[in-house]
């Protein structure tokens, strides 16, 4: 018993606080979001502040169960616990249910579990447990083939199931691969691919062939080698161009009308003003609606309960992806620049928290935690100001949503009990 | 730098950020506007619109109820079209056309489908509407005319325009304006103040209730009666003497400026502007280029005065003491300098005192008496701008700063006008005798002109003239009964009245006396030309009168224009005369000059210039007499 309250007591509490802000500066969000009309109950479980109640309540008993449970666990554990969420991913393409087309779902009675929100943590586990293994060397390609794997199977699934905003969330373990020690080399060409795209779907395959050709001759020029490698930079090129090419394809060809429309009207590609016009009745509405919910807030906002394009839910899923819309209404230029700044503080603690770990699995698992949740934060609410496309995903503790909630808790509390454990670890 | 990478990531993301919010809601802000969040449906709830009654209590304009067929077009489900279409007396086609439209608009807000019925229309369909969901009936508030004269004076509502919404910010788009008559000048009385309702949408543009339980919603406050100076009565007569010709009637009360009659020659019926049918009629109102039925001859019919512009010449002379009542004038059939002739004149004794020379109107005796004025001091400049001032102190020669919609400020020129024209010290009074007789330079509208006449009949002073006699709970402007002087004597008119008394006695009005009425009046014929195809041609001249009665403590004074009706006992002198005795007797001993007005007509003289031949003026022209008289307007 001694023992134990010790243990607690090394509990990260800024961490934990962090948590508590986000999660109940969110509710209050969602209730003006969607609550209906002047008078209104506080925890009508019929509506979704309501149901959010039960979720965060449910919530502090998966903290406390995740609290309790001996840290080695999760190490020792993370293959199962991987195996049991590639199961509930597979388990859906039998048992899953339908919703707004993706079928990312399983109905439990009243409920709707989506088990891509736990395969996050699970994913995580697993990369960790396989990166802090002791044969593990990331500098080597086999190691990095295996690494990708894990996270490959879990993202190709919920692709399948046509939920291509948490795919995208998978991208967010190169941070993790970087910091244990991927070749700088990936780095650049990850850069290089992403402005190949941006410069192909923004100009066009022959500009790209240019401006490649361009930096190429520029880069050979001011090495002033003596010795002229023709072959290389040749090479270099007709890479580039096969990329430029194979993009335009992609992007043509294999891209959902809806995925396609949103890259074009980020990049400004439709010039058709009919097309536009259309655009702007459909997929840009949701964009429109909550850039101008936002800019109507203010520098202080409308106050609680005030916002009049949130009350007349003019905002489409407001109260889920949305939601930043609705603190940018409500408290304004205050109120949304705090948020954003307890998400920053609660990313950099728990980097902080990473890099302060002795063992390698807590601070590779510490390092997801923070990739991932940086990755939802970047995504939702760049696309909520217009910064990025329409990526679909929820802003953590924030976005309306039981099983987004607990993901996202789960995620977040395995490592504040592996933080807690660190004296134990030597 | 492996260990700062996602670091300085999610610092940058976390900046870019609060900058992109900086840009959206500080920076690129505009203060809230409740009345400009679309999120926010403003409703508005019209008051009822103030009455008009004439000066005895006659109701003349007053509210009807108008029902707008409205449609939700998602809502409309599949019905028996023949039945709705025979119901609101429209065609299949119509149905089909105004549905399709309205779709377009918008399936989910409503459109009006078909505006304004008539109650009886409303009464039937109102009984089957619940077979026609998607459709529902709103009302509106329209005005309902008790009369069928005094269009010009009562004018009319209407759609406000975009430029007055921009000016004034209490109107919206589709709110309804008084757009002439008493409509337009008394619009703020008249209207109310609208109440607003403000209701939170939904995206769907649907109502989801009071904002904020209504606490910034107003009631509207109703609009206030108004009791116009008008007499319906004269009016009418007035309005039923100018059929078939066109000018205007001012009739004014001298001791208070009231304006009794305003007729404008073509008139409609005002309620052409009411209901389904305004846009159509006002089209064709508006595009009669050649009546002008929406020109206001009483108020903007500018033209040289003729004649009735002399008696001013002669009170000016007294009271400049450049004549006497006793200087005699000669007059040749005209007024000579030299061997010269500057203005003719028609043949009478010569030559004539003022008294006669009223009476006579002749030109010769205004021109040496004119000539007298101007000629006072060295400068003819000073001179003028001296008889000018004099002139002006009647109110011609500039806006009368009253209440009704519209109006021409006229023209009298002064010193200076000439100065420009000819050039300082380059021009003499023989250059504008035509001054004299009210021909030339100078130019008055029929307002006033009758208020010329209401200042000669009050020995020095006029009121304002004004339409507006009562306002419900309020005053009226302390300028309609504050009086105006002259700059004329009081004794100088006496002379002056009593030629015009003899104009009725033995001048040029002599035939159109009216028994136990001593009419003091004045005779007119202007010259006038219009441009046909590039070439200035001279009309048939126009016929003028301006007349005060009775002679002593006025109770009406009028001016009366007739285009082309030639001399000015012709056509306005018998006008004018008529509607002293009815308004002074309530009915009419003459009815010889009142069947003559009414059965000849000038409709003839009116199409020659578009007859696209040559035609024939003044002395050649021929009467038209009408069969079927009516005795209505």
């Amino acid at each position: 018993m001694f023992r134990e309250n010790r243990r607690a007591l090394k509990l990260d509490w800024i961490t934990i606080i962090l948590f508590l802000v986000l999660v109940g500066f969110g509710w209050v969000n969602i209730m003006s979001a969607s609550h209906v009309g002047e008078d209104f109950s506080y925890f009508d479980l019929d509506q979704p502040y309501g149901k959010q109640v039960m979720f965060i309540g449910l919530t502090i008993v998966i903290i406390i169960i995740i609290l309790s449970i001996e840290a080695k666990f999760y190490e020792r554990f993370s293959s199962v616990i991987y195996i049991v969420s590639i199961l509930s991913l597979v388990g859906l393409f039998i048992f899953g249910k339908n919703v707004n087309g993706a079928t990312s779902w399983y109905g439990i009675g009243a409920m709707t579990i989506q088990p891509s929100e736990f395969a996050k943590f699970a994913t995580s586990l697993a990369v960790a447990k396989h990166i802090s293994d002791i044969q593990t060397n990331m500098k080597s390609l086999q190691d990095q083939l295996k690494t990708v794997a894990i996270i490959t199977i879990p993202s190709l699934l919920i692709l399948l199931q046509n939920d291509a905003g948490s795919t995208i969330v998978y991208a967010s373990f190169f941070f993790v691969f970087y910091r244990e020690g991927l070749q700088q080399i990936y780095l650049i060409l990850a850069a290089i691919v992403i402005v190949l795209s941006v410069i192909t779907l923004k100009f066009g395959v022959l500009i790209t062939a240019i401006v490649t050709t361009v930096f190429i001759l520029g880069f050979y020029f001011l090495r002033k080698k003596k010795r002229f490698s023709v072959i290389q930079p040749i090479i270099i090129l007709g890479l580039c161009v096969t990329f430029s090419f194979g993009i335009k394809m992609f992007y043509d060809n294999m891209l959902k009308p809806h995925q396609k429309d949103r890259i074009s009207l980020w990049l400004r590609l439709e010039k058709d003003p009919i097309k536009l016009a259309e655009m702007k009745q459909t997929i840009l509405y949701n964009l429109n609606e909550s850039e101008k919910a936002i800019s109507s807030g203010g520098l202080t906002g409308k106050g609680f309960l005030e916002g009049t394009r949130t009350t007349g839910k003019f905002v489409p899923e407001q109260h889920t992806d949305y939601i930043f819309s609705t603190v940018g209404e409500e408290w304004g230029f205050v109120g949304s620049a705090l948020v954003v700044i307890l998400f920053v503080g609660l990313l950099i603690r728990i980097l902080y928290l990473a890099e302060s770990q002795k063992s390698l699995f807590s601070r590779v698992y510490g390092y997801c935690v923070a990739s991932i949740l940086f990755f939802h934060f970047m995504i939702n609410i760049g696309m909520v100001m217009g910064l990025i496309p329409t990526v679909g995903i929820p802003l953590p503790f924030f976005s309306y949503g039981g099983s987004s909630l607990w993901g996202f808790t789960i995620l977040l509390f395995i490592f504040v009990k592996l933080d807690s454990n660190k004296v134990n670890d030597w | 730098m492996r260990k700062l990478f996602l670091f300085l990531i999610i610092i940058t993301v976390g900046v870019v950020f609060i900058g992109r919010l900086f840009y959206l809601q500080v920076f690129n802000q505009n203060t809230y506007d409740l009345y400009e969040d679309n999120a926010i449906r403003k409703v508005y709830d019209y008051p009822k619109r103030g009455y008009v009654y004439d000066r005895n209590g006659t109701l003349l304009v007053a509210n009807q109820p108008s029902y707008d067929v409205m449609i939700i077009p998602r809502e409309v489900k599949a019905l028996d079209t023949l039945e709705f279409c025979s119901l609101l007396k429209i065609t299949k086609g119509d149905f089909i056309d105004t549905y399709k439209k309205t779709y377009r608009y918008s399936p989910r807000i409503p459109s009006v489908f078909v505006p304004q019925l008539s109650k009886e229309d409303y009464a039937t369909l109102q009984e089957k509407l619940r077979k026609f969901p998607g459709f529902y009936i709103q009302k509106r508030t329209l005005r309902d005319y008790q009369t069928t004269i005094g269009a010009n004076v009562l004018g009319d509502i209407g759609e406000v325009n975009m430029a007055t919404i921009e000016k004034n910010p209490y109107y919206n788009m589709g709110d309804l304006i008084g757009k002439q008559g008493v409509e337009a000048s008394y619009e703020d009385i008249l209207r109310g103040e609208k109440g607003i309702k403000f209701i939170q949408k939904d995206r769907f543009n649907r109502d989801i209730g009071p904002f904020k339980d209504g606490i910034f919603d107003t009631l509207p406050k109703p609009g206030k009666d108004i009791t116009i100076t008008i007499d319906a009565k004269l009016q009418e007569y007035g309005e039923l003497l100018m059929k078939h010709k066109r000018g205007g009637i001012i009739a004014i009360e001298p001791s208070s400026g009231e304006i009794l009659a305003m007729v404008s020659g073509p008139s409609y019926d005002p309620n052409l502007l009411v209901g389904r049918e305004r846009s159509k009629n006002f089209t064709k109102l508006f595009r009669d280029s050649i009546a002008k039925p929406l020109y206001d001859r009483s108020l903007l019919a500018q033209y040289p005065p003729g004649s009735p512009f002399k008696v001013l010449n002669a009170l000016i002379g007294l009271q400049e003491q450049v004549v006497t009542t006793d200087d005699r004038f000669g007059c040749r059939l005209g007024y000579y300098l030299g061997s010269r002739r500057l203005t003719g004149c028609h043949s009478h004794s010569s030559p004539l005192s003022m008294n006669d020379g009223i009476a006579q109107s002749c030109n010769a005796y205004f021109v040496n008496v004119y000539r007298r004025i101007v000629d006072k001091y060295k400068d003819p400049a000073k001179g003028l701008t001296i008889w000018s001032d004099h002139v002006k102190s009647f109110g011609l020669g500039g806006f009368l700063n009253n209440d009704l919609s519209v109006g021409r400020p006229g023209r009298i020129p002064n010193g200076d006008y000439y100065d420009k024209a000819y050039g300082k010290g380059r021009w003499r009074s023989t250059y504008i005798v035509s001054n004299a007789i009210g021909q030339g330079e100078v130019e008055t509208t029929p307002l006033q002109l009758a208020n010329m006449a209401a200042a000669i009949g009050n020995r020095g002073y006029f009121y304002t003239p004004h339409i507006i006699k009562n306002i419900e709970d309020g005053t009226i402007d302390e300028k309609y009964t504050k009086p105006n002087y002259t700059t004329i004597n009081k004794e100088n008119f006496e002379p002056i009245i009593n030629g015009m008394f003899d104009v009725y006695n033995k001048g040029t009005a002599s035939t159109l006396q009216i028994p136990d009425i001593e009419i003091c009046g004045k005779t007119g014929t202007a010259e006038n030309y219009v441009k046909i195809n590039g070439v200035k041609t001279q009309l048939t001249d126009h016929s003028i009168f301006v007349a005060f009665a009775p002679k002593d403590n006025p109770k009406i004074a009028i001016a009366v224009f007739v285009e082309n009706g030639y001399w000015g006992s012709r056509f306005a002198g018998r006008m004018a005369s008529l509607m002293i005795e009815k308004y002074l007797k309530g009915h009419i001993t003459r009815t010889d000059m009142e069947n003559w007005i009414l059965t000849h007509s000038l409709e003839n003289e009116y199409a020659k210039p578009y007859s696209g031949e040559p035609f024939g003026i003044n002395k050649e022209t021929t009467l038209q007499v009408i069969d079927n008289v009516q005795r209505k307007p």
